[in-house]
């Protein structure tokens, strides 16, 4: 069965091309363009991957973060965060929290985010 | 504002503050116009003409050091919200040029529908800019973290000789394209060093772009060397490059800076990197050095601490 990824991110537009890309390579893409839906959709279709953005409307990453941390539904669900955001004490808080990687969008291709993707999904 | 909080607000060392150097300019006036009005007394016959003359000074005095540190705190304000709006303008240009480099790369994948090679060729063009301008916008990024103090780097051990040789293999594509052959000759026995291992990690790859980017059209040699001396590790970068002039070998490590036989060429550049190697190393404790000779070639060595 093809596996779940849940991507929460509010730019419709990388929500487009992330969808397509992963539909082609065999993933079921589940798409929230805020943390509120992402925690929601989380929650209820309990995906084996979460590609969290940190600057979401209605509830930011972190939170969204902890949120899932605290929840012992989806504790256990890795999540990989792409952002833009270069932020030393966000990465810290985000480590702490138990991220499996932390990818600036403008420094990774693709190929690469997906190559994450996979070497995750194998464990 | 207390003058300790002012300093914690602009980064800057305590002596520094505007509101202290106030404080520390009217304890002396005061001081010193007391030392007059003491002097003054022995020499004028009526005191209260000699208190008139100093109080009148102290005035004058206190009045101008505080609309000069006044001054001074516009100033230091300005700098701070310049440092505040380039980071806050990089953050905001990132979301649209990820979304193109995706994007384009959804393109050239071919996923989409195969392209005439000279479609592709145009393609190119615009996933190379589009790069450009991610880097652009993190060197900028960077900057603005070093100017207001809000870099902090991480403690982690690491091996310098294996960072480098993964870098090095990197960039073995970019070395052939530009006719340049990779030398690396390591010490034995390094040993790991303390520092930011993804920050001197983006010094070294600067300081290979450049020894390849700025290499002569004919095949030429870039040689690393990597050694331990005393309580120091060094690295040493040599090209066979077109080398940079003589008088404008001082500037070379300013913001913005490109040298003038490159900013003539078509060699793309920002003037950004060696200033920010040049934060980076020197806030690792260590020191960076630069020797070079137009139209033979330049040497880049920096040394860290091993403790």
């Amino acid at each position: 069965m093809a596996k779940k990824i849940l991507f929460i991110e509010d730019e419709s537009a990388l929500q487009k091309t992330f969808s397509d890309f992963l539909d082609k390579e065999g993933f079921q893409v589940i798409s929230a363009l805020d943390g509120e839906t992402g925690i929601k959709h989380a929650e209820r279709e309990l995906p084996d991957l979460i590609l969290l953005d940190l600057i979401l409307p209605k509830l930011e990453g972190i939170e969204v973060l902890q949120r899932l941390r605290e929840n012992p539904k989806t504790k256990d669900i890795p999540v990989i965060v792409l952002t833009n955001v270069d932020d030393f004490e966000k990465l810290e808080k985000a480590l702490e929290l138990g991220i499996k990687a932390y990818l600036i969008k403008t420094d990774f291709t693709l190929e690469e985010v997906l190559k994450k993707i996979k070497d995750e999904l194998k464990e | 504002m207390s003058p300790f909080q002012e300093c914690k607000k602009y980064q800057i060392p305590f002596y520094r503050c505007p509101s202290f150097i106030f404080l520390a300019l009217g304890t002396m006036i005061i001081f010193a116009v007391l030392t007059s009005y003491y002097v003054g007394n022995r020499i004028i016959d009526d005191p209260l003409v000699v208190a008139l003359i100093c109080i009148i000074l102290t005035v004058i005095l206190l009045i101008l050091s505080y609309f000069a540190t006044k001054t001074f705190e516009v100033l230091i304000e300005a700098n701070r919200l310049k440092s505040e709006f380039i980071s806050l303008a990089s953050h905001q240009l990132r979301a649209p040029i990820s979304n193109l480099k995706f994007a384009i790369e959804i393109l050239m994948s071919g996923k989409k529908g195969k392209f005439e090679p000279s479609q592709l060729e145009y393609l190119q063009i615009l996933k190379e800019n589009t790069i450009r301008l991610g880097e652009l916008t993190r060197d900028l990024l960077l900057i603005s973290k070093i100017e207001s103090g809000n870099l902090k780097l991480k403690e982690e051990k690491f091996d310098l000789c294996q960072l480098t040789e993964k870098i090095v293999k990197n960039f073995s594509p970019f070395a052939r394209a530009h006719n340049v052959d990779i030398k690396c000759s390591f010490q034995d026995n390094i040993p790991k060093i303390f520092g930011d291992q993804e920050q001197i990690k983006g010094v070294i790859e600067t300081l290979l772009d450049n020894a390849i980017k700025y290499s002569k059209k004919e095949k030429s040699l870039v040689e690393i060397k990597i050694g331990k001396k005393k309580k120091e590790i060094y690295f040493e970068i040599k090209d066979e490059g077109i080398g940079i002039p003589q008088s404008d070998q001082k500037r070379i490590f300013e913001k913005f800076f490109r040298a003038s036989n490159v900013s003539k060429s078509e060699i793309p550049g920002t003037g950004l990197g060696l200033f920010i190697a040049k934060s980076i190393i020197e806030r690792s404790g260590g020191k960076i050095y630069l020797n070079s000779e137009e139209g033979k070639g330049t040497t880049v060595s920096f040394t860290l601490p091993l403790s």
